[in-house]
């Protein structure tokens, strides 16, 4: 065919071959576009599933079950007498006894075993708090909230006939769950414990305080060691730094710091940070440390590319006007730089967030009750937290820990959009 | 301005950092196995008295021995967690850096399980025949004294009364503790019943640990990795796998998995604990003496864990899944801890 076209017009044959080749590029455009738009497509497609998933997960987590008790303070049953600490009263026999009250027809060992099992295990604790905070209660009958049992819990949330075993609850159990629902002893509220406290090892006490506050301290301290090091490290080599061979070698150093493993600098942190600083084991302060060794060649890499990007001629006019190299950078280049630091800075924050290797090595993946008040205090990390309550038996925890991730998101998401305010700010300066 | 004001606040950050030079919270490292019963003992015991709770750190069993025999002071761990009793070489390390006294509490016992999804038919195997189906050479069927690459591919053509499925098996990686222990007491159980190899025990001890601790590689063993969830949730979506792993994991998930019969007894909670259930280990943790006194609670965290409350019949760590002492021998363990009497092998 083309033999045919080149006899008949000799003399426009570029014209031609351009004009058959046409529906070949055009087509090719075509592919490359839909092959984009498909790439879109399913990225978002992917992430709506994840969230998706992870959210259907966490709803029951952010719900809990309550149970009524009468407990009766007499003193009698409390062991109380003149000059006896609150603290040091028989509060276990004392909600024992409430419990069984509320089921006089159960007697024999085994079944009143399973009978107070129903009940949270922090119960007893709860009562004594509910004592010591209100001790005009002393000698009255008060109806008292407590948690039920993680096992309750999810069997309430999950049963379609109450009544029926299921799970890990019997007939048995069943038929006095249902008989506390007939009598409204129990109440489903919102679970504000989830926010308001620290890890337990019984699913509805589980919170997420501790790790929470132990990663906002360790990004605390991440943040004000690896931005002001990085910006300075980056500026330094950009706008002051001779062009050598050293510089050559330090740059490619520093863009290999940025491949390696991040277990690698766990393992540095717990060498030297620990064994030769002797800085508390456990500590955001030396979780922070090894995070800024982690994203310091991320900012450095990611302000020096915005630092070479401000135009000569910003800093030709500044030295024009007379203004010293310190002032040209200090006031000129950096303001225009900044927003692509604060870029690669929020990719290194983001990447310390969700960081557990090297915090195995400097001993933040622990079972930590208390609430760190100071970066020198024992504590874990949020995804810490997410990788414990994940790889713990008890079925409650299956929806805490995806409740936990939607709580890690929604700090990322945080820290993301305070990073795009400031970012703005400095673009409309 | 923003940076002024970082630079600012990361130059106090530094400056305020004061070295701790006491500690007032029990630091306590080891065994993933054990870590489920002492935070529970640790949470309560947070909560029941004025101390603060232990901090309990998950890093295996022989991790944690050589941070707990590091040295004594309050840079180091006060308490180790162990799901093996410690050993010859670790008590010398512990020696060597001058960690002379350790205290070993028994806490109780731990069983490990060879389960199916419980739509799955239920079956009774013997050590001998979890060891022909995972091992990674096995006798000569022939009776002669050879090993042969472990060419069973099916249940039943190891043994007739098992069920015609390929044998599939979901199980912890070598780094795990509960591999340890299987290969122990599971695989090397039944690898003993081989008289010859037995006798090899004695003469070329290496050999014998390589023909009864090696596991097949040819895909019917699946490691798992650490998390034993994955296996659990692997079962109920493959009813033809087996899985293996802790007894607390079996106890969480009875109604959507089962247990074998080993050796004619199920995993219950009274066979694990009169050792009629094969493959059991005893838990322990260790004390360092000379941390008593200086960091506050102790002995009354020790007190908590070794009372009738916490691991006795009806403890709350049986919750838990922790298999009990008898009560005599609770009685024992208890004195000797609350003496402070130091192990010696």
């Amino acid at each position: 065919m083309t033999k045919a076209v080149n006899e008949s017009l000799p003399t426009s044959a570029v014209t031609e071959k351009i004009k058959l080749s046409l529906t070949k590029r055009h087509r090719s455009e075509m592919m490359f576009k839909s092959t984009g738009l498909a790439a879109v497509v399913l990225g978002f497609i992917l992430v709506f599933v994840l969230l998706f998933d992870i959210t259907s997960k966490a709803l029951p987590a952010f719900h809990q079950h309550w149970v009524q008790l009468e407990v009766d303070f007499s003193e009698d049953n409390l062991r109380y007498s003149e000059g006896i600490s609150l603290e040091d009263l028989r509060y276990r026999s004392t909600l024992r006894k409430a419990i069984a009250n509320q089921f006089p027809d159960v007697k024999s060992r085994r079944d009143k075993r399973k009978l107070y099992g129903l009940y949270s295990t922090n119960a007893e604790f709860a009562i004594k708090d509910f004592l010591i905070a209100n001790p005009n209660t002393l000698d009255t009958i008060q109806n008292i909230w407590v948690r039920v049992d993680d096992d309750v819990d999810i069997y309430l949330k999950e049963t379609t006939s109450l009544g029926e075993p299921l799970v890990r609850v019997d007939v048995k159990e069943a038929q006095w769950i249902k008989s506390l629902v007939e009598t409204g002893r129990i109440d489903k509220r919102f679970n504000i414990e989830f926010f308001t406290s620290s890890d337990s090892r019984e699913p509805e006490l589980a919170g997420v305080r501790g790790a929470l506050t132990g990663t906002m301290l360790t990004m605390l301290v991440t943040l004000a060691l690896s931005f002001p090091l990085g910006v300075a490290a980056a500026l330094y080599l950009e706008e002051f730094a001779p062009k050598n061979k050293w510089t050559d070698m330090i740059e490619v150093n520093i863009n290999n710091l940025a491949a390696v493993p991040s277990i690698i600098f766990g393992l540095l942190g717990l060498a030297v940070i620990i064994n030769i600083f002797g800085l508390p084991r456990s500590a955001p302060l030396v979780g922070g440390i090894v995070l800024t060794l982690m994203t310091l060649p991320t900012i450095i890499i990611a302000s020096r590319a915005s630092i070479k990007a401000v135009p000569p001629s910003i800093r030709e006019a500044a030295t024009g006007l007379g203004a010293s190299k310190i002032q040209t950078t200090f006031s000129h280049v950096l303001p225009m730089a900044m927003p692509g630091i604060l870029t690669g800075t929020i990719i290194g924050m983001a990447q310390a967030l969700g960081e557990t290797a090297p915090l195995l090595m400097i001993g933040m993946v622990a079972f930590i009750v208390d609430v760190p008040a100071s970066i020198t205090d024992a504590s874990t990390v949020m995804p810490v937290q997410i990788f414990l309550w994940a790889d713990s038996p008890e079925r409650g925890f299956l929806a805490k820990t995806s409740a936990a991730i939607l709580v890690l998101l929604g700090f990322l998401f945080l820290m993301n959009a305070s990073a795009a305010y400031l970012r703005r700010r400095f673009e409309s300066k | 301005m923003f940076y002024r004001k970082l630079m600012a606040l990361s130059l106090a950050a530094v400056a305020t950092t004061s070295m701790a030079a006491g500690r007032d919270t029990i630091s306590v490292v080891g065994s993933s196995t054990v870590y489920p019963f002492s935070t529970v003992v640790a949470e309560r015991f947070g909560k029941a008295t004025d101390f603060a709770t232990p901090k309990i750190e998950s890093t295996g069993t022989g991790g944690g021995m050589k941070l707990f025999c590091a040295g004594v002071g309050v840079d180091t761990p006060d308490m180790s967690n162990a799901s093996r009793r410690i050993k010859a070489s670790e008590l010398k390390m512990c020696k060597e850096n001058g960690v002379d006294e350790v205290v070993e509490v028994l806490v109780g016992y731990d069983g490990i399980v060879f389960s199916n999804a419980i739509e799955a038919p239920n079956i009774s195997i013997s050590l001998q025949d979890i060891f022909l189906a995972l091992a990674k050479e096995i006798p000569n069927p022939d009776g002669s004294e050879t090993l042969i690459e472990n060419p069973y591919m099916k249940w039943n053509e190891i043994n007739p009364s098992l069920p015609d499925m390929n044998i599939s098996v979901y199980g912890p990686p070598p780094t795990s503790g509960t591999r340890d222990a299987f290969a122990e007491l599971g695989l090397e159980g039944g690898c003993k019943a081989y008289g010859w190899i037995k006798d090899l025990k004695k003469k070329d001890k290496n050999r014998y640990k390589s023909i009864c601790h090696s596991v097949r590689e040819d895909g019917a063993y699946i490691e798992t990795g650490e998390n034993d969830n994955l296996i659990v949730q692997k079962l109920t979506t493959n009813p033809k796998a087996f899985g293996i792993f802790g007894f607390s994991f079996l106890d969480q998930n009875s109604d959507t998995l089962q247990g074998s019969k080993v050796n004619g007894a199920y995993p219950t909670f009274e066979d694990i604990a009169d050792g009629t259930y094969p493959i059991s280990r005893p838990l322990y943790f260790y004390v360092k003496k000379a941390h008593v006194g200086k960091v506050p609670g102790i002995m009354e965290y020790l007190e908590e864990f070794t009372s009738e409350d916490a691991i006795g019949d009806e403890g709350y760590t049986t919750d838990k899944g922790l298999i009990p002492l008898s009560s005599d021998k609770l009685e024992e363990m208890r004195k000797s801890v609350m003496s402070l009497q130091s192990v010696s092998l």
